[in-house]
């Protein structure tokens, strides 16, 4: 993969991250604000079930341990609903926030610039947030690309703050 | 950002199938329970059967344990029959899993990895306290974050001559994607 930015709108680094509350389950919701002096990965993403997105969340829930290690949190977005949100956490095993940006439709993925009118869907996009609510670091990757983590691990690495290599989960 | 690159490169640790001066190396990251990984084990078989000496393949753990629950011990459980047993078990363990990873929801559980591991020479009580203590935890896991930084994101990933392969990977076109590799 080449991590070429192919999207010009989305916000970039050093731009303060728009805050917005959303629906985390069908009777919750959740705001960035919340999670202030800690990093924060969002995490848009087209679709729940779509094979690549499936892949991408996996991932991330696999890598939570890791990005703990930076005390971050990874939050995943798309414009499905809370119910569809539930039932995919709940096939695929994921322990992430998942986010339904929903009503009105996209609101949250447009003011981040990462919106795609004609699919109705987001980006495929990345956000490092910092604990003081700055964007520090963004990617755009091609929507059938699964971007991975490697750039969200290097984004976090910048903000230094890591806890020292834990040893693997013995069992 | 990183190039897509993999990183370490083929070393002391991995799991090697072909002369070290191959012109193509070809590195997988693969997880035993996932069924991509299963569909990609045959074709691997066929391109190796092609390339012949041209190849050297080597696999590595990418085990995503949350959305497959025995995939992170059937590594570990190939990690333990590799240490007691060498190489060659490693590589009988390894054809076992896949060949019998869609036998059923118990298919990859402690016990039929620890029957696998015998079938594949190692010694089944010390694979299954290996399992139990988690003795090759920390090695998959080194595994899975080595893919994590070189750019794997999901499974399987290939890499050829040490850059991700984005592209299609049923026989033909990964064979014409090795052959392009070895012309480079």
């Amino acid at each position: 993969m080449t991590h070429t930015a192919v999207h010009s709108h989305a916000l970039s680094a050093g731009t303060p991250a728009p805050d917005f509350t959303l629906h985390a389950t069908p009777d919750q919701r959740t705001s960035l604000d919340e999670f202030r002096g800690h990093p924060v990965i969002l995490a848009f993403y087209p679709a729940d079930w779509s094979p690549v997105c499936g892949d991408q969340m996996a991932l991330y829930n696999e890598l939570r341990s890791e990005f703990r290690r930076f005390h971050a949190e990874v939050i995943g977005i798309s414009v499905d609903g809370a119910w569809c949100h539930a039932a995919f956490k709940e096939a695929r095993h994921l322990h992430l926030p998942l986010l339904s940006d929903f009503e009105p439709k996209g609101a949250v993925a447009r003011q981040y610039g990462v919106y795609r009118p004609d699919d109705g869907t987001t980006e495929r996009a990345l956000f490092v947030i910092d604990g003081d609510g700055i964007i520090r670091w963004s990617f755009v990757s091609p929507v059938g690309v699964n971007p991975g983590a490697d750039g969200i691990l290097e984004a976090l690495e910048a903000l230094g703050d890591a806890d020292p290599v834990v040893p693997a989960r013995a069992q | 950002m990183s190039p897509g690159g993999l990183a370490p490169p083929v070393g002391q640790p991995d799991h090697v199938q072909g002369a070290e001066d191959a012109a193509i190396t070809l590195v997988e990251y693969g997880d035993y329970e996932c069924p991509h990984c299963g569909r990609a084990y045959p074709i691997i078989k066929l391109v190796q059967r092609r390339l012949a000496a041209d190849l050297r393949f080597v696999f590595r753990n990418f085990p995503l344990g949350d959305a497959h629950p025995h995939a992170q011990h059937a590594a570990e459980a190939a990690e333990s029959v590799a240490a007691h047993a060498g190489d060659q078990a490693f590589w009988a363990m390894h054809d076992l899993i896949y060949q019998h990873q869609q036998d059923g929801p118990d298919a990859l559980d402690d016990a039929s990895l620890v029957a696998l591991a015998r079938r594949a020479g190692a010694d089944a009580h010390a694979v299954a306290d290996d399992l139990r203590f988690g003795r090759y935890a920390a090695r998959v896991r080194e595994d899975f974050m080595s893919g994590v930084r070189s750019g794997v994101n999901g499974t399987p990933t290939f890499f050829i001559n040490g850059i991700r392969h984005d592209g299609p990977w049923d026989e033909e076109s990964l064979v014409a994607a090795l052959q392009a590799a070895a012309e480079r």
